[in-house]
């Protein structure tokens, strides 16, 4: 219905500004290591830069485990529903299985 | 002050439901959880030894309808306050099942909590599981169906084993009362541990939830977030405390949920991932079982079920509105639903647990009590996983259904009560962030924790801006794995594909056989004719004709042979 109004994420020049205020909180938060002594319990964890790291490489091998997962994971939307929600089963089983015997009675009745 | 159990307003409540409409109901429902926390409020503030009345007998065993500490009373104030918000946020369906329904599940929930013993707490815990899978089939869809079989199926094993543990206890022990039970070699404490881990979500369990939540309705899904998984918390902190085994459950139920959250399509169902992982968290801090860790745990309980809640909200708003929730399909709704995507971003920010928001103040203390005692692996495991949650809950739900691409759908705000619901919930979110001490009051243990200072604020913001710099990174390379409409595959496989494939193939082998054996049988029998028919036939042996001299003949020989014998 809005059509015509352009939005704040519509123009590309927001996003940079966007995308550049936030590079800056980071570098400041980085840098804020090396100015804030932090009170510390774990051995690492004093280390400069632990917590960014940690949480950079942390989503980064995260996104690529997931990504990988799918490679063996991932199946079509309707892989459950065409089973479960299948009037009947499948038509290639139903040949092997629901198929009355045939009982050919009487052989010798054909003389009569 | 009214001494009266809480679960039993709802129930009448629920009952009158069925004969009420439009304003006379939604009245009711709105008073009904606003009067019980003001009533157990008064009731909590009176007696800090706790309160307990509701006597009753069955079979020799002294039953306890309601009982209180500061444990179940924290879970008792947060299960009005989460139906309250529930029921404002559905206030605008008209489907008497499942408005009635919701009442009974939310009353079950605090019939469970305050329940004084293990028969009590069993009625409860089957109710729940009774009530609430009617929510999952009010979205009368063949998916509703059957997630809800599935998911009913699971809960009654659950509770049968919580019957069966409860048994061989009254055995050995002679009393039901509800308290500490922990791990011992005896088969009713693992018995007990199972059924409370299935209704927690424990690995390999963990399915009944992704699976049923999902497929709820918008409204039932809130629900559904609030009470169960929760109640089994509470049961958890009160009869397994500091068993170490749950710190290890805990910090895989952290963990293995946030691969599968960011592969995941539906956005409900990445919700429901997260919601494990939540969960993971609470399980570690009982594992723990320090004061700290206990309260942690519990607080945590308490603010995930509201912003938990304010998601799953904000994710109902947009299936209500567009009537599409998978993250292929949306995108730059916030356009058209601004307030939602608002609300939706302070849920998405408490769950990340950024300062200022209700998250920060309690993951914090699971946080720091598994550093404190030694638990140092546990410990970079729920670091990853803090980190995890702030890239899929935190960004992943917001950024696909608001942002990204604009998928031009046509929307708009969702009705207002589903809005002032979001807001409660939100406001609730940012007045526990910002002024903690009014939660920690609650908490069960006596607290001297704060959760505000210069390294926790610092290392916190670097961890959730680090995550976020990954994600931009991630997404401007194009690396980030896109929206797909898929079903990634979970243990759920083993129970809706393996081993129904496993039973066909055997039944197919079965019915060959079968029909093997039968057509062999009847191959003979026509054999067995076909052998017979030859000797009636024109020059059969039986059709031949005989002379009656023979016959003669043979009389004779009869009686010839009845004379010898008769000389004999």
């Amino acid at each position: 219905m809005n059509s015509e109004k352009t939005y704040f994420f519509d123009n590309p020049d927001n996003i940079r500004k966007v995308l550049r205020v936030f590079y800056a909180t980071c570098f400041v938060l980085f840098a804020l290591d090396f100015v804030i002594h932090r009170h510390t319990e774990y051995r690492w964890e004093g280390l400069p830069g632990f917590y960014p790291v940690y949480g950079f490489v942390g989503c980064v091998a995260l996104v690529v485990v997931a990504k990988w997962m799918r490679t063996f994971l991932m199946r079509p939307e309707d892989y459950y529903d065409k089973r479960e929600l299948a009037d009947d089963d499948e038509p290639d089983d139903i040949a092997s299985v629901d198929v009355p015997p045939t009982i050919h009675l009487g052989g010798g009745r054909d003389h009569a | 002050m009214l001494e009266i159990a809480p679960f039993i307003p709802f129930f009448i409540a629920a009952a009158l439901g069925l004969f009420l409409r439009g304003w006379a109901r939604a009245l009711l429902f709105i008073a009904v959880p606003i009067l019980g926390l003001i009533n157990l409020w008064q009731l909590g503030a009176g007696a800090d030894a706790g309160v307990e009345f509701g006597h009753y007998t069955v079979l020799d065993f002294n039953l306890l309808l309601f009982k209180t500490d500061k444990l179940s009373l924290l879970f008792g104030y947060l299960f009005h306050i989460a139906a309250l918000i529930a029921v404002i946020y559905a206030l605008h369906v008209r489907d008497t099942l499942q408005q009635v329904a919701s009442m009974l599940y939310a009353g079950s929930a605090l019939g469970a909590v305050f329940a004084g013993d293990l028969l009590t707490l069993f009625i409860f815990w089957e109710l729940l599981a009774l009530t609430s899978v009617f929510l999952v089939w009010a979205r009368r869809s063949g998916r509703a169906y059957m997630a809800g079989l599935r998911y009913f199926t699971l809960h009654i094993l659950s509770g049968l084993l919580l019957l069966g543990g409860i048994i061989i206890y009254s055995q050995t022990h002679g009393s039901l009362e509800f308290g500490q039970i922990g791990l011992n070699e005896s088969a009713y404490s693992w018995m007990i541990f199972l059924a409370f881990g299935i209704k927690c979500a424990f690995p390999f369990f963990h399915n009944w939830l992704t699976d049923a939540y999902p497929e709820s309705t918008p409204t039932g899904t809130v629900f559904l977030s609030a009470f169960t998984t929760k109640v089994a918390i509470y049961a958890l902190a009160r009869a397994y405390p500091g068993t170490e085994l749950l710190v290890y459950i805990g910090a895989t139920m952290a963990c293995f949920p946030i691969f599968f959250a960011v592969i995941e399509n539906d956005l409900r169902r990445v919700l429901a991932y997260s919601l494990i992982n939540q969960l993971g968290f609470m399980v570690v801090g009982i594992g723990i079982g320090t004061s700290l860790a206990i309260n942690g745990a519990v607080a945590h309980a308490f603010n995930d079920v509201i912003f938990k809640g304010l998601l799953f909200m904000s994710m109902g708003a947009v299936l209500h509105v567009t009537g599409k929730i998978n993250g292929s399909e949306l995108g730059g709704l916030y356009k058209k639903m601004p307030k939602t995507t608002v609300l939706c971003i302070i849920g998405a920010a408490s769950i990340s647990a950024f300062p200022l928001f209700s998250g920060f103040v309690s993951k914090s203390m699971v946080m720091s009590a598994a550093i404190k005692n030694g638990h140092d692996w546990v410990w970079l495991i729920l670091l990853f996983a803090s980190a995890g949650v702030f890239h899929h809950a935190g960004i992943k739900i917001p950024y696909f259904a608001f942002f990204a691409h604009d998928a031009k759908l046509p929307a708009r705000e969702p009705p207002v009560n589903m809005l002032i619901a979001m807001s409660i919930a939100a406001a609730l979110c940012l007045t526990v962030g910002i002024y903690p001490q009014a939660l920690y009051s609650l908490l069960p243990h006596e607290v001297a924790y704060t959760p505000y200072d210069v390294t926790h604020v610092l290392t916190q913001l670097q961890l959730l801006f680090f995550s976020a710099l990954a994600f931009v990174w991630l997404n401007l390379r194009h690396l980030y794995p896109p929206e797909l409409p898929s079903v990634n595959l979970d243990v759920e496989w083993i129970y809706r594909r393996l081993v129904p494939d496993v039973l066909r193939t055997l039944f197919n082998r079965l019915f060959a056989l079968d029909q093997r054996l039968r057509t062999a049988a009847v191959g003979g029998v026509a054999r067995l004719v076909e052998g017979v028919t030859v000797h009636h036939r024109a020059d059969g042996i039986m059709a031949r004709n005989w002379l009656t001299g023979s016959m003669v003949a043979g009389v004779v020989l009869l009686l010839g042979i009845y004379l010898i014998l008769g000389w004999l």
